[in-house]
């Protein structure tokens, strides 16, 4: 099996600071890949760089596009970039006021995709809208409602729907449960994993929390000052780690 | 009388407006930035037409003002007489002795032809402004021809009212390519937009951009499958003049709420009624 996503020494520094240092890994089609560490060892800046938000010094990052098969999505034009992160790629905030359009309607927010890539009839884009709010468990009666009037957990949810009406099959997410309550989180985290399983998603899932790559991620990297320091299937790395600084990261996890 | 260059801008700057314009022409639809001068009269009053006028002006034309149709306002008066004064050129009411008209808010009800130039006064160029505020990505979308989030506006006119509510300013394609914000015009004027004989320029003195229409180009009205497009006006005949083609404004005409209907373009309204033409309301 070709792999969907693959990683190829990516680096990225800012001035003398290093966001993150050749970080190679494969990612294969429905699988889930967590990335932990602590915060300022590079998550996001590594994320960023895979999702097309920011530009690798080195690197590649080559995805298996549906159209050509494997292209180096560092080196493609910008506009087969933003292409593909509106198609294929679906990219969840943390905050989701970064992912939604606060002054837009639910359906609206979600049709957004939809009319991006073409779509032209209103009954139809509002229906699939209203479908997926059903399926992120959000009420079709708020259809029209702005998410300002919605909760954490709704915006959250509205933003998955958003993202996923496309029908992508690469999903970044950028601690998706963070700030949100623990009742909410595990709501949440419960969608997700419905979702992933039933879509057969890819996804790269940023955390800080254990307890959310232990229930999604199929594989697991650790990551200190930029660098992956450990790798392997998430109940491995999780109950057995080999490198000093996961074992301290699981332990301290285990002491709260 | 105080000296002024011919039209009020120095030479340079019209040369520069002219780039600008011959630029904008080049690329239809497309906002081509200018570096806006100072003008006698505050921004509302359409510097960004009057310095696209200053720079097309010559001895031998004839200028029309038009505002909302009407010759006769403060706005449009003045902007005349301005061009009276530092130009010294002839000014007309009359659509077709013009070879120059600057608008703002309509299209003259009488077709225009190759000898004419269509010149409009823009307060907000950008038509993607509402949704996404930050100039850089609209200029990002328009390079990449990603123009979604146009229908959105349109999706949310819909899912709040039932229908496409927007009613001026209505957004086009360009030709295929660019998406327009056409001033703000009811939509009754868009289908005049495509295809018309005469040069269309917009010019936005705030915002300092100026974008082109040339002679016969395609212009399309944005709109959905299942909501297409209308362009529509209130459903009367002129009171004056008695047209059934023409956009209406409605007019208070006592203090008991009588109203009537008419042609806001006066122009054309008094040529039909000059004609014998006569409506339900006329004197
Ligand atoms: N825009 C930036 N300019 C300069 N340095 C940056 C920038 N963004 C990140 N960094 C630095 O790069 C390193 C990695 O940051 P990054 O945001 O990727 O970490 P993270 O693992 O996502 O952290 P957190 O868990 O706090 O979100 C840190 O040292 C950070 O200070
Ligand atoms: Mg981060
Ligand atoms: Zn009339």
């Amino acid at each position: 099996m070709r792999p969907l996503l693959s990683v190829q020494g990516v680096s990225k520094r800012y001035g003398a600071h290093i966001g993150c240092a050749d970080v190679s890994f494969d990612l294969y089609p429905g699988e889930v890949m967590g990335i932990v560490g602590e915060s300022g060892s590079g998550k996001s800046t590594l994320l960023n760089c895979m999702a097309g938000h920011i530009a690798p010094d080195a690197g590649k990052v080559i995805f298996d596009t549906r159209a050509d098969g494997p292209k180096d999505t560092v080196t493609m034009s910008e506009a087969q970039r933003r292409m593909l992160s509106r198609t294929d790629w679906a990219f969840v905030h943390q905050h989701a006021r970064d992912g939604l359009r606060m002054g837009v309607s639910a359906g609206g927010n979600v049709g957004e995709r939809l009319m991006a890539v073409g779509e032209r009839h209103y009954g139809d884009i509002r229906g699939k809208a209203t479908d997926w709010l059903e399926r992120v468990e959000i009420d079709a009666t708020r259809v029209d409602d702005r998410p300002t009037t919605f909760s954490g957990g709704m915006q959250q949810r509205l933003q998955i729907a958003r993202n996923l009406v496309t029908g992508p099959r690469l999903v970044f997410m950028d601690e998706p449960t963070g700030g949100l309550d623990v009742s909410v989180q595990a709501r949440l985290l419960d969608l997700l994993r419905g979702l992933v399983r039933d879509m057969g998603l890819s996804a790269i899932i940023v955390t800080h929390d254990l307890a959310v790559v232990r229930l999604l991620a199929d594989r697991l990297m650790v990551m200190k000052s930029g660098r992956v320091v450990e790798a392997g299937l998430t109940d491995q790395v999780l109950d057995d780690p080999q490198h000093a600084y996961s074992q301290l990261l699981v332990s301290s996890v285990l002491q709260v | 009388m105080t000296e002024y260059n011919f039209a009020y801008l120095d030479e340079q700057t019209k040369r520069m407006i002219r780039r600008a314009i011959l630029k904008g022409l080049a690329i239809p639809g497309y906002q081509v930035p200018f570096a806006s001068r100072e003008m006698p009269m505050p921004y509302g009053w359409g510097t960004g037409g009057v310095q696209v006028s200053a720079a097309l002006l010559t001895p031998d034309d004839t200028f029309k003002v038009i505002d909302q149709g009407a010759d006769d306002t403060t706005n449009a008066v003045s902007i005349r007489s301005f061009f009276e004064r530092t130009a010294g050129v002839a000014t007309t009411t009359a659509t077709s002795e013009a070879s120059v008209i600057q608008t703002r808010h309509r299209i003259p009800e009488d077709a225009l032809t190759e000898n004419q130039i269509l010149v409009y006064q823009v307060p907000i160029p950008e038509p993607l402004r509402f949704l996404e505020p930050r100039e850089s990505e609209t200029r990002k979308m328009h390079s990449l021809e990603e123009y979604g989030l146009m229908h959105v506006k349109l999706y949310e006119d819909i899912s709040r009212h039932g229908h496409i509510a927007t009613s001026y300013a209505y957004p086009v394609k360009v030709e295929g390519r660019y998406v327009m914000d056409p001033s703000p015009i009811p939509k009754f004027d868009n289908p005049k937009l495509g295809n018309m004989a005469a040069i269309q320029l917009f010019g936005a003195g705030r915002e300092q951009r100026i974008y082109a229409l040339p002679p016969y180009t395609q212009v399309v009205s944005l709109d959905f499958e299942d909501h297409p497009f209308e362009a529509s006006k209130a459903d009367h005949p002129c009171g004056l003049c008695d047209a059934t083609d023409s956009y209406l404004d409605e007019v208070i005409i006592d203090d008991q709420g009588g109203r009537m209907f008419v042609c806001s373009d006066t122009d054309y309204c008094t040529a039909r009624q000059a004609a014998g033409h006569k409506g339900k309301d006329a004197a």
